[in-house]
């Protein structure tokens, strides 16, 4: 322990906007409890990072360098795996997260792009 | 709370008519006659198909036969192959008064709907002067069941319903949560709260099942609404899904139609036993909630993130929603505010608490949004299971 610890208390991660909710401290994906605007400059593990689009409300953003294959932690466990390289800070969804077991269904790709939730 | 005994010492929350079709060629006929009813605890059940089906004909008796049912109309076309005689004779052994239409023996349409009528009416007007008789927790059996899930679901809704079901479960009732196509990824810390080691087999070996099933269809039970809620995939889908299980020993698994016969927790297996027949599993929430509902429950937690407005015939359907941007949207079709975890406005205990004093109101008159708002869902399509072994249901 540290001496500018807390007793009782782990050593804190590098912050991130409050609006980013880590769920497990192994973790490395944050989710958002509010929707974080396009155009916003926000914390990410300490890193400032700039919103390309809007992260819409439970959506999930890489916490930290996640390297492609690897797994995705969300509540301590393996949700699927990276198909790319993730960057701290990008969104972290079915573009570039699979399934171990069965592949998502969705309708991005057909979808108008305006960086909202329908 | 209160409640209206039944003949097997079971007592319902509601006190509902249900007029059955027992193929797709009765059920207009079905609907016509509860019409008159439809403000008056009158529900339309059935089932479509017109070829015989263990699991359906089941299904149709633990529904009929079901606590919160006082009397029964079943409407038969005369030619389907579903088994009437002993349909009806299973619901007067219960105690319950029945009464079989056959069209094509009455004389079409508008005689069937005329004769359906009046025994609606009868039965209502017996069912009216019934008096309820006290009722406890320890009588309640309760699901769960999640749809519409987004990112918020497993963060909010979820868990609050699992605090519920800790506390209901406190209390001596049956609890029951479902779904193994949204466990997968859980089965070993699952397994792991099983009361036996056996069971605790049986309840991955229900979860291998599922992965099975669904990687054969192509698809995990995920639907695109999921994806566009910051879902990703089933594993994420599915731990937030577990969290509605609450954290009370599992006692025992069970499949539709098995009604635990005392308190405690247990997981419904609603995927198919065998190769791979009739499609997806559940082919919507409905069908779920049917199963559960032929299980005993009396009600239905419903958490949903993305806004499923959805009830069900025979048992309340309880919404719980468990996003705020959604609850602002469409509040006069959810019953508790789970999103309000989120903005720091209440607690996952203090929404736990609520639930189930939701739950406890229903027999003291209170009726869901669900069912003030008339919704009464219903869905039930071909399946087939094998009996539960003896390592599902462990003495206590």
């Amino acid at each position: 322990m540290t001496g500018d610890t807390m007793p009782g208390i782990e050593t804190p991660s590098p912050p991130s906007d409050p609006r980013l909710l880590l769920l497990d401290p192994r973790d490395n994906v944050l989710v958002a409890t509010a929707r974080i605007r396009a155009g916003e400059t926000i914390a990410v593990g300490g890193m400032r990072v700039s919103m390309p689009a809007d992260l819409p409300l439970g959506h999930k953003l890489a916490r930290v360098d996640i390297a492609p294959g690897a797994k995705v932690l969300k509540y301590g466990a393996p949700i699927g795996s990276a198909t790319v390289a993730i960057r701290a800070g990008d969104h972290a969804h079915v573009h570039n997260i699979r399934s171990d077991y069965t592949p998502t269904y969705h309708l991005d790709d057909a979808k108008p792009r305006d960086g909202g939730a329908s | 709370m209160l409640g209206y005994p039944r003949a097997d010492g079971r007592k319902g929350i509601r006190n509902t008519v249900v007029v059955g079709y027992l193929v797709e060629c009765a059920h207009h006929v079905a609907r016509e006659i509860a019409l008159p009813f439809r403000e008056a605890d009158t529900h339309v059940i059935g089932f479509p198909g017109c070829y015989p089906n263990s699991y359906a004909e089941t299904m149709m008796e633990r529904l009929c036969t079901h606590p919160n049912v006082g009397a029964v109309l079943l409407v038969s076309l005369g030619c389907e192959s579903f088994n009437k005689y002993r349909l009806e004779q299973a619901i007067r052994d219960s105690g319950r008064a029945v009464r079989t239409i056959v069209i094509q023996a009455t004389g079409g349409t508008r005689t069937s709907i005329a004769e359906g009528r009046d025994f609606v009416a009868g039965q209502r007007a017996v069912l009216d002067a019934m008096t309820p008789v006290p009722m406890a927790a320890s009588d309640l059996i309760v699901g769960t069941i999640c749809g519409g899930s987004d990112g918020t679901s497993g963060i909010t809704g979820n868990p609050a319903a699992g605090r519920a079901f800790d506390m209901l479960v406190a209390d001596g009732a049956a609890c029951i949560f479902e779904e193994t196509g949204e466990l997968i990824g859980c089965e070993h810390i699952m397994a792991a709260r099983a009361i036996t080691p056996d069971l605790g087999h049986e309840l991955e070996a229900s979860v291998a099942k599922a992965a099975r099933y669904y990687a054969t269809l192509g698809y995990g039970s995920f639907a695109a609404g999921n994806a566009d809620g910051g879902l990703t995939t089933i594993e994420e889908k599915s731990m937030g899904a577990y969290a509605k299980s609450g954290s009370s020993p599992i006692t025992g698994l069970i499949k539709p139609g098995d009604v635990p016969s005392r308190g405690g927790l247990y997981l419904l297996d609603v995927v198919p036993d065998g190769e791979v027949r009739f499609g997806f599993p559940n082919i919507n929430d409905n069908a779920e909630i049917a199963e559960l509902i032929a299980c005993g429950c009396h009600a239905v937690l419903f958490v949903t993130g993305r806004g499923s407005v959805v009830g069900s015939a025979i048992a309340p359907v309880v919404k719980i929603c468990a996003n705020p941007e959604t609850y602002r949207r469409m509040s006069d079709d959810m019953d508790v505010d789970a999103g309000r975890i989120l903005e720091g406005r209440a607690t996952l205990d203090e929404v736990g608490a609520e639930i189930r004093d939701v739950v406890l109101g229903l027999g003291d008159g209170q009726r869901t949004r669900s069912e003030a708002l008339g919704h009464q869902e219903f869905i039930l399509t071909y399946k087939s299971f094998e009996p539960i072994g003896p390592a599902c249901l462990p003495a206590a």
